[in-house]
């Protein structure tokens, strides 16, 4: 189990419909690559986030799949077109099986 | 930025030039971070320096464009994190009284004068302390901590970091008069002896040379308004007193160690050139 894991995302409060926003997202989290020894020269298993996704009222934005050599606390910039109000749902997975999401709502005027 | 022209142009201007401060002043990036939060990345001289410089800079000005940009926003700020963990840790009962730091000092923000005002003098201790020094004292006399943590560990930068954080736009005033002078003179004495095997005093590459090259980086002043810093070869939190250690080692001298009187006094001193600059940290550095 992963210590400190906590998301984090910057979504724009407001848009104009059919924008493209800039979405960052940002998850804490060591990703042990599982190829690393520690001082007693055993295994340190691994531990990643092994996949993000984020959806927008319901409907795929991205959605990654994320390997062992990605660095620690990841941080995903993407864009987004922006049709109407409505809700950003994110979701990443962790190799113990530990699901964290987080959420950001949108207006458009 | 000037810094950057001078690997293209430069290099007469530099060969000619005697006080490098010449090239750049019209250096003029300014520091605002999460778009509201100003900083003094340039200020005039304290009056002890008596000349030595004119102008003291935060090493922020000194970086290139992206690693200053990673500063400007504590999402981009990869010291923040450590800095939320530090807040952790200030609210986590420890030691055999059961108390956290949250027990006598309520929250973060009710110590944001302290990093701009440390190292000083304890007038209990008799002696100067750095804001470490502090931590483990109260961790030790009031918490009943028997293994306080050490003055470079993960949970000692990760508190520091908070203080950091919580005073930026403070405005560095260490007090060196005083019960302090005698330290801060000793501070001084040291920055400016040469040490190691290459003969460098803090002074050869921080006062004489800020701006130029060393390797294939520009040297800065050396302040210190932004530590905690997370250095980005790392890719973690760096105390000032390693800092100092990993510059001396680099003279190729046998270093003082990290918590030494000689490195408390060193601190007070390398923090008084920066009276006048703002905590900035956990600053972003490379």
């Amino acid at each position: 189990m992963a210590d400190n894991v906590t998301p984090r995302v910057r979504v724009p409060r407001e848009a104009s419909a059919g924008e493209a926003v800039s979405i960052r997202t940002l998850i804490s989290h060591t990703m042990e690559s599982g190829v690393r020894r520690d001082s007693d020269g055993n295994t340190i298993p691994r531990s990643i986030i092994n996949r993000f996704t984020c959806t927008f009222n319901g409907e795929s934005v991205v959605d990654v799949t994320m390997e062992p050599s990605i660095s620690t606390n990841p941080y995903f910039q993407f864009e987004a077109v922006v049709p109407e109000s409505g809700t950003f749902a994110f979701t990443w997975y962790d190799d113990d099986g530990s699901v964290y999401e987080d959420s950001a709502d949108i207006t458009v005027a | 930025m000037n810094f950057k022209l001078l690997t293209v142009g430069g290099m007469a201007a530099m060969a000619l030039s005697v006080s490098a401060a010449a090239l750049w002043a019209d250096e003029d990036a300014e520091l605002v971070i999460n778009g509201d939060m100003e900083m003094i990345v340039r200020a005039d001289a304290p009056a002890h320096l008596d000349g030595a410089l004119n102008t003291v800079y935060s090493g922020w000005v000194f970086r290139s464009d992206g690693t200053q940009a990673m500063q400007t926003d504590d999402f981009e700020n990869p010291g923040m994190l450590f800095a939320e963990q530090g807040q952790q840790l200030f609210d986590t009962e420890m030691g055999a009284n059961g108390e956290s730091c949250a027990s006598c000092h309520e929250n973060a923000e009710s110590l944001s004068n302290v990093r701009a005002t440390y190292p000083q003098w304890d007038e209990e201790h008799g002696t100067v302390q750095t804001v470490e020094m502090q931590v483990i004292e109260c961790q030790t006399e009031q918490m009943g901590m028997e293994e306080p943590w050490g003055i470079n560990s993960g949970e000692m930068l990760n508190v520091t970091a908070l203080l950091a954080s919580v005073a930026r736009g403070n405005v560095v005033n260490v007090a060196i008069d005083g019960p302090a002078q005698e330290t801060w003179e000793l501070g001084r004495d040291i920055y400016y002896t040469r040490f190691g095997q290459l003969e460098l005093s803090c002074a050869s590459c921080h006062e004489e040379n800020y701006g130029n090259y060393i390797r294939a980086d520009h040297l800065s002043q050396g302040q210190i308004n932004g530590f905690p810093t997370y250095r980005l070869k790392n890719a973690r939190l760096n105390g000032v007193q390693n800092r100092f250690r990993g510059c001396v080692r680099d003279t190729r001298a046998e270093t003082f160690a990290v918590g030494s009187p000689e490195f408390t006094a060193l601190e007070l001193y390398v923090a008084s050139r920066g009276n006048g600059l703002t905590v900035e940290g956990p600053s972003v550095r490379n």
